[in-house]
């Protein structure tokens, strides 16, 4: 068994309640719930790159950090929850699949991921380059969510941890992206979700439900 | 291999004969004090036991051998395990017989005859609880199994005394696969001691009942060993638990003497103690799932158990 | 920097700003089309100064221009301009038919404008990551447009186009984040510097081909959901067919010009660094797939727009199959497809909006003999059919016919596969296109006159392009063609 350096063992203690965050929301039918594990993963995705700014020294990462924090665990989550009081969705109706083979789906999916990530890990040169692996099963997992959702909040919540995990895949293979990419697409996110809120409302106004069995109606041959 | 090796292994076992009803009785007052109620006697197992054993055994008329036989079997696999679980200490000369896979094998054991017996007299409530025994075993086992892998991973071995060794002396580490494993291990204990949410050990109501029902026809010393064997399957359990969590404080090969020993029993019961009350707490805590509902949280238990396979695979960690 | 980039970059989001702030309703169509103009005038500029000078960089080589994106950024300046000409009448009509209320339009034009920024700056960007933020902000500012009637169907196609190619783009940066992964290694760790175009350019030999590889498939993956190759097509025949109609066209002229950009420019990357066929496998096979999916689904159709939508997906399917191809001729065809395919569709759909307007449905069958009461309009819808089908002498036959023969020369199983799928899909328009046309009719007149030199303007370019190409629009598809080729 080897030690690793205290700083690098939380890094991977944090990675992997990542991955287990990502779990959590695939098996969680209320939306509040949701929104706070999707803040917590933000947290714990700033919690990361702080560390990592501290280990490297890179200090593009603390402003990136510091970006996470305020849009992602702070802006993010409020935005979701006053859009979840406005339009009273607070829980998802029956997933698709049952949660035990959503689960092994999961799994599967994990060890997909895993074995996807070998050949970057390999070439990676970053200390935390394991946690490819868990960023790239992260983005799978968020994509099952959204998958087998049937309300529009819960898909969003899955959209966003996909982003969630493409971040934590960038800083582990590349100690982030260049500052410019990353604020560009911090300002896409919050774009999206601004135009994504407007939008709730726009359906809601006209089916007064965001149950998305609405918005199943146009076929191919229509 | 000395003979003060043998000698741990029979303090062991005696300990865990004897201290397991104690071990179940502390837990029923926690449960007590937390639910408002006076709480029984601490004592209380013992004299059940000893209430059982006075009375005549009655039998039904179209028992087989089986019936009669099966509480002695699932005691003494029982012993047997509770001989391979480092309790005291890590210097368990049994052990080189039989590794953890085979604890498992063992329990399992124990668990097919409780149920080949409760459905022998071909009543409808024994055949009900062990077809749920088995359905609940069936789940769990792989992801104890799971996470005794994940603890052999780590410390290079499949023997329990050996994974408990290597780990308390080892230097500290934060384990995230052990974490996960450890709610993984949590979750299959209520699970496979009929523990709440799974099943309440206190009810008799037919819609709930998982291991009650199967001891529904015993009587006298059959029901006393059945009930011995229950309690000590969960002293064993929470043992297991500490072996592969929270090794620190037993007995280790490094330092087999005496002294080691005797500080190893205060060790063990306070974290007896405090097992004990946790497993309270989170029995008052939660309310009992409906039995459809015990796949769910045993593939919850199962996914966390190869999630920290995962994990210590791909972060060796 | 040169001050045709800068003009043809800040007027689109001046003007944006500009119709987003003045409430003013009676003239915003009016100073949407000065906008666009002005846009255009730009892009003209621009390329005078690349054909006299070359291709070039600008600001801190964050832009980048060469003849592959320059003759993209005329095509999408000029094909938003006639658009916005034909937005004006259009929109007049469909706010006093009432589908759309007045306070909307204000948000329709500046997003009108915001979509043509983001565009443009996806094209001239050297930034692979500004590539993706552009695309993004390019899809976000027009998930409002797609849903601006407000009805249940142009709501699900909203959420939709969102949800889908949100989840495209996001693959497209994973890819972008595992070029950036390659690239560093190679290029040092300096952010501005690594993710250029032209830097990755001059060291893709050096790069990781087992990065790229998975790099590639997850960028094809998120930029081809976005052209709408098969099986990720879902989200188009919804999003053309329920917005209004000049978001329509844009979106089939150009949006989907731009992300097939993407990924030739990824392509040209990977292809430098593997030194194998994978990526062309992989586009010719996508391409192929929406080539004959596209077809077949085209028997289906019931709506008009959806109808041409998915004639859309055939096209984009040649046109990447094409680029999958590889070598200067089928390059060459391909640029050519793009150009003539852009504004024959725009052409289509100019017709279709006021066939729409006339008869008050979009629905096939219930359109019938436009050529009684609107000659113009019954006209350019046949016109622009038979031109996107590809009949000759419109330019879609000729860059048609050029890959045909290339993938004859090239990849000889392809061809019947192709034939087979233009045919049926030739079959299905014609089938549709012509009791719409003429016959007994039910449309009625318009209050205001259409806008018709739009249309008779990018046909007549069409039928030019089909029969004769200056010189010099020949030589810019030629090195464009090059470029790409990797010569």
């Amino acid at each position: 068994m080897s030690t690793l350096p205290l700083d690098m063992q939380v890094l991977n203690a944090i990675a992997a309640l990542f991955l287990l965050l990502a779990f959590a929301m695939l098996s969680q039918r209320r939306v509040v719930t949701l929104v706070k594990l999707l803040a917590l993963q933000a947290a714990l995705l700033c919690a990361a790159t702080v560390l990592l700014a501290w280990r490297t020294g890179e200090t593009h990462l603390y402003v990136s950090a510091l970006l996470t924090l305020l849009l992602k665990v702070l802006f993010l989550p409020w935005l979701l929850n006053r859009l979840i009081r406005q339009l009273g969705v607070y829980w998802d109706s029956e997933p698709l699949l049952q949660i035990p083979g959503t689960m092994l789906v999961g799994l599967l999916l994990v060890i997909f991921s895993f074995g996807l990530a070998q050949p970057i890990v390999a070439l990676a040169s970053t200390a935390t380059r394991s946690g490819i692996g868990i960023a790239i099963a992260v983005v799978l997992l968020s994509f099952l969510t959204m998958i087998t959702r049937r309300k529009a909040m819960s898909q969003v919540v899955g959209f966003l941890s996909m982003e969630n995990g493409l971040f934590f895949g960038a800083m582990s293979a590349t100690y982030g992206m260049p500052m410019i990419v990353e604020l560009g697409v911090a300002l896409d996110v919050l774009v999206a979700m601004l135009v994504l809120g407007v939008f709730f409302f726009q359906i809601r106004e006209r089916f007064d439900s965001l149950d998305l069995h609405h918005l199943e109606s146009l076929r191919e041959d229509q | 291999m000395s003979g003060f090796s043998w000698l741990i292994q029979v303090i062991e076992v005696l300990v865990a004969l004897l201290a397991a009803p104690l071990f179940a009785g502390w837990i029923a007052q926690c449960r007590a004090v937390l639910q408002n109620r006076t709480p029984p006697s601490i004592w209380l197992p013992y004299r059940n036991i000893r209430k059982l054993l006075a009375k005549e055994a009655v039998l039904a008329e179209h028992a087989s051998p089986l019936f009669r036989i099966a509480p002695y079997i699932v005691f003494g696999t029982m012993i047997c395990a509770a001989a391979i679980v480092p309790s005291l200490s890590t210097n368990l000369p049994f052990s080189n017989a039989a590794d953890a896979i085979a604890l498992v094998g063992l329990l399992a054991t124990a668990r097919v005859f409780m149920a080949l017996a409760a459905m022998d007299v071909g009543t409808a409530f024994g055949t009900l609880g062990a077809r749920r025994e088995m359905m609940v075993g069936f789940l769990a086992e792989p992801a104890l199994l799971i996470v005794i892998f994940v603890a052999s991973l780590i410390s290079q071995s499949t023997a329990l005394p050996t994974i408990a060794d290597r780990l308390a002396t080892e230097a500290f580490a934060l384990y995230p696969s052990l974490a996960f494993t450890a709610v993984a291990f949590a979750l299959v204990l209520l699970a496979e001691n009929a523990r709440l949410p799974v099943d309440n050990p206190a009810t008799h109501l037919e819609l709930t009942m998982i291991h009650e029902a199967m001891l529904l026809e015993y009587s006298a010393r059959h029901l006393a060993l059945m009930e011995w064997s229950a309690a000590l399957k969960l002293f064993n359990y929470a043992c297991i638990g500490m072996a592969l969590f929270v090794p620190w404080g037993a007995a280790t090969t490094e330092m087999p003497t005496a002294p080691a020993l005797i500080l190893a029993i205060p060790v063990l019961a306070l974290k007896l103690l405090v097992s004990g009350a946790v497993l309270a707490v989170a029995e008052t805590a939660f309310a009992k799932l409906r039995v459809f509902r015990v796949p769910e949280l045993l593939a919850t238990a199962f996914l966390l158990a190869v999630l920290g396979l995962l994990v210590h695979l791909l972060l060796q960690g | 920097m040169s001050i045709e980039l800068a003009l043809l970059l800040t007027i689109p989001v001046l003007g944006a700003a500009f119709l987003a702030t003045v409430s003013a309703r009676r003239w915003a169509p009016e100073a949407n089309v000065a906008f666009s103009g002005a846009t255009f005038l730009a892009a003209c500029a621009l390329t005078s100064r690349v054909i006299g000078e070359g291709s070039f960089t600008a600001l801190g080589e964050q832009f980048f221009i060469d003849p592959f994106n320059v003759f993209l950024v005329t095509l999408t300046a000029l094909v938003s301009f006639t658009t916005s000409l034909f937005s004006r009448p259009y929109m007049r009509i469909e706010s006093q038919h009432g589908r759309v209320k007045p306070q909307h339009l204000r948000l329709y034009h500046s997003m009108y404008q915001l979509f043509i920024a983001a565009m443009l700056i996806a094209l001239t960007s050297n930034n692979l990551g500004l590539v993706w933020v552009a695309m993004e902000a390019a899809t976000l500012s027009t998930v409002l447009l797609v849903t601006l009637y407000r009805t249940p169907a142009s709501l699900e196609a909203g959420w939709k186009y969102f949800i889908l190619c949100s989840v495209g783009i996001a693959q497209a940066l994973f890819g972008t984040i595992l070029l950036y992964f390659a690239a560093e290694r190679v290029l040092g760790g300096s952010g501005m510097t690594a993710l250029l175009w032209t830097n990755l350019n001059e060291v893709k030999g050096q790069l990781e081909p087992a990065v790229l590889t998975l790099a590639f498939v997850f960028l094809l993956v998120g930029y081809g959901t976005k052209v709408g190759l098969a099986p990720l097509h879902n989200w188009l025949p919804d999003a053309h067919a329920e917005g209004p109609t000049p978001i329509s066209a844009v979106l089939s002229g150009l949006l989907l010009n731009v992300a097939i950009y993407a990924v030739v420019r990824c392509k040209v990357l990977v292809e430098g660094s593997l030194q194998s066929a994978l990526p062309s496998r992989m586009l010719m096979a996508f391409g192929l797939l929406s080539v004959v999916l596209a077809a077949l689904f085209l028997w289906r159709q019931k709506d008009v727009k959806r109808l041409f939508a998915y004639s859309s997906i055939e096209h984009m399917g040649i046109i990447t199959f094409a680029f999958g191809m590889g070598g200067p001729v089928a390059n060459f065809a391909a640029l050519l497809h793009m150009t003539v395919h852009s504004l024959t569709k725009s052409a289509i759909f100019y017709s279709v909006g006021h066939a729409a307007q006339k008869t008050g449905t979009q629905v096939i069958d219930d359109i019938r003999g436009l050529v009684t009461v609107s000659p113009t309009v019954g006209w350019g819808l046949m016109m622009g059919s038979l031109a996107i089908l590809g009949m000759p002498p419109f330019g879609v036959f000729a860059s048609e016919f050029l890959i045909l023969t290339t993938a004859m020369r090239q990849e000889p199983w392809s061809t019947p596969i192709l034939l087979l799928a233009l045919g049926i899909a030739f079959a299905a328009v014609f089938r549709r296109v012509q009791p719409m046309v003429f016959g007994e009719t039910t449309a009625r007149r318009l209050p205001h006159s259409p806008a018709l030199l739009p249309v008779f303007a990018h046909l007549a370019i069409v039928l030019l392009l089909g029969i004769y190409i200056p010189p010099y629009l020949a030589d810019w598809y030629r090195s464009a063609a090059n470029l790409i080729a990797g010569f």
